[in-house]
């Protein structure tokens, strides 16, 4: 899986409540969650977020609530990849599940800034700052989460009989 | 090679005889739980698997406390379209107004857990259920979703920060109070991905309630599952509830964990989380005078009967300040009417404050008292984040019952023994 786009970056703890609000929960329509991404956290990430966009962000990621709204939110307003130095658990189950790319690595978030061109090829293991020239190593996942991401999601794993 | 409390679950469940940090497994499920908000994304995932029936009618239960009563017309959309799932699917455990309260404080009144099950929820607190020694997580819609379908979900297992309890609560200091400090201690993340083990002598010195409360706030340290031993009390608590045969859990004596701590319950004092995350706490040495607009004592971590009279000792024959508006929640209808029967809805509208119907609304932002901006509310709630109640610029300060009545009276941030 390859991905490139400019950066949007944020600090540690960014919680599920700022990443979509609970006043938006009294729907689950995708394009709708979209609009309110980050909106208590950055009113101008709607209007700068550009499709294939890659979020880069510091330690637990997505703490706070199960919403599954939170990665669908972010997948759906454009953003191809999170990049974080670490994810609180349920939003990295959330968004293996639903096919949203993210990947843990500390010295990409320390070696990208806000707006910087990022390239990301999840495959070879690699991220490229653009703007910088630098590239960092990444882990790849587990084979188990690979195949469920290659299914396009866990619905579909179980649709083709990968978990029964 | 030897097994924590969690581990030994996992593997009952997943049919192997032993696992180990860092292996990814298949479990079989004893519950699946979802929400009026969690719900309906899960049951459009249902559908999408194409699966005509849920794996057990009796092991799936859906829970309308978010936004219900419903807040709104699209809110109604959601609650109807659980409603409509669960009718044609049979549900067994499908509580709707009338008998719903919030999820967490409902199905172990239920006797719907008992210890050495595994639970799923589409709701982080679903950790609440390691009070009863029972493995129970928060996962998402598609999870949940899969959970219905299958009776199946993966993990990987879990590695465990072990909390080794003695000695007794203070007065006026209750489980709220040991979790914000464990919290405070070691932050927002340190239990990512782990479990969080709860043993020793001072468990037993704990209420399943105080547990229950201790258990639920687990996911604010990142933690995957809280659990605690069983001991005397859980078998009594779930025996009264419960006909399920069930096993209890220890860990291996010899079982290896990421860190130990001991924790002395009797130096624990009363603490509050300041904004904006549960890891900001301070004791009251540390606390200035901080005047509040606005206080809420219930949701899944404290609104169980335990914790509402508790607030009725400190709120009786007295009066909630002016300009505060006191919000109270009892979490299921069983804890409603006993607070009716016992006099302490009395106690709380003589004292100027509201009682409300079971429901999540404030705690989220949702509504039944959501804060404007420059507005502060002590609550006895589980999150603290930016704009968790209300506008951006509004602040949640976290804290006990017994806290959040004295500041009702005070009208600022109190310390119960200082009234």
């Amino acid at each position: 899986m390859k991905f490139t786009g400019k950066s949007i970056k944020y600090g540690d703890n960014v919680d599920t409540d700022v990443i979509i609000p609970a006043r938006y929960l009294n729907t689950s329509d995708k394009k709708e969650l979209a609009s309110h991404c980050m909106e208590d956290i950055d009113k101008e990430f709607k209007s700068k977020v550009c499709d294939g966009d890659i979020m880069v962000a510091g330690f637990n990621f997505g703490c706070g609530s199960s919403r599954e709204h939170a990665p669908i939110a972010i997948k759906e307003s454009g953003i191809s990849l999170v990049i974080a130095k670490s994810f609180a658990r349920i939003f990295y189950r959330n968004s293996i599940n639903i096919g949203l790319a993210i990947v843990e690595c500390d010295e990409a978030v320390e070696g990208i800034s806000d707006g910087d061109r990022v390239e990301a090829d999840l495959d070879a293991g690699v991220i490229y700052n653009k703007t910088t020239g630098k590239s960092f190593q990444i882990q790849p996942f587990p084979e188990f989460i690979q195949k469920i991401i290659q299914n396009g999601g866990l619905v579909r794993s179980i649709q083709v009989g990968e978990i029964k | 090679m030897a097994m924590t409390m969690t581990q030994k679950i996992l593997a009952a469940h997943a049919g192997l005889d032993k696992v180990e940090a860092g292996q990814l497994i298949l479990v079989d499920l004893d519950r699946v739980l979802g929400n009026d908000i969690t719900s309906p994304v899960a049951i459009r995932e249902f559908d999408r698997i194409g699966a005509k029936a849920v794996f057990d009618k009796d092991k799936v239960t859906m829970v309308m406390d978010h936004f219900a009563p419903n807040k709104d017309i699209k809110a109604a959309v959601q609650c109807k379209m659980c409603r409509e799932f669960c009718d044609k699917h049979e549900v067994t455990h499908f509580y709707d107004v009338g008998q719903m309260g919030i999820e967490h404080a409902l199905l172990p009144e239920k006797g719907l857990v008992v210890p050495g099950d595994v639970v799923i929820g589409a709701d982080s607190h679903t950790c609440t259920y390691g009070a009863l020694g029972a493995f129970s997580t928060g996962v998402g819609s598609t999870d949940m979703a899969c959970g219905m379908a299958t009776g199946k979900a993966w993990f990987k297992v879990p590695s465990a920060i072990k909390f080794v309890l003695k000695g007794k609560l203070n007065k006026f200091v209750s489980g709220k109070d040991v979790i914000l400090h464990i919290i405070g201690k070691i932050g927002v993340d340190g239990a990512l991905y782990k479990s969080m083990e709860f043993v020793g002598e001072g468990v037993s010195a704990l209420t399943v309630f105080d547990r229950l409360t201790i258990a639920n706030m687990a996911i604010e340290a990142g933690a995957k599952n809280g659990i605690f031993e069983v001991d005397e009390q859980t078998e009594a608590y779930v025996k009264e509830r419960s006909d399920r045969k069930f096993t209890a859990y220890k860990a291996d004596e010899d079982a290896v964990y990421d860190a130990v701590y001991e924790i002395d319950l009797s130096t624990i004092k009363s603490t509050v989380a300041f904004p904006h995350l549960p890891e900001n706490t301070k004791t009251f040495d540390e606390i200035e005078d901080i005047k509040i607009d606005q206080v809420v004592i219930g949701s899944c971590t404290n609104g169980h009967y335990k914790d509402l009279e508790e607030a009725a000792q400190i709120l009786k024959g007295r009066k909630v300040a002016k300009r505060v508006r006191a919000i109270i929640i009892p979490a299921t209808q069983d804890i409603y009417l006993k607070a009716l029967e016992n006099g302490l809805l009395k106690i709380f509208i003589e004292a100027g404050c509201i009682v409300s119907t079971p429901t999540c609304g404030p705690c989220l932002g949702g509504y039944m008292g959501i804060l404007a901006a420059g507005e502060r509310a002590v609550a006895t709630t589980n999150r603290n984040f930016v704009g968790r109640m209300g506008d951006v610029a509004s602040e949640v300060y976290l804290a006990s019952p017994a806290v959040a009545a004295a500041s009702a009276v005070a009208g600022k941030i109190a310390d119960p023994l200082s009234l």
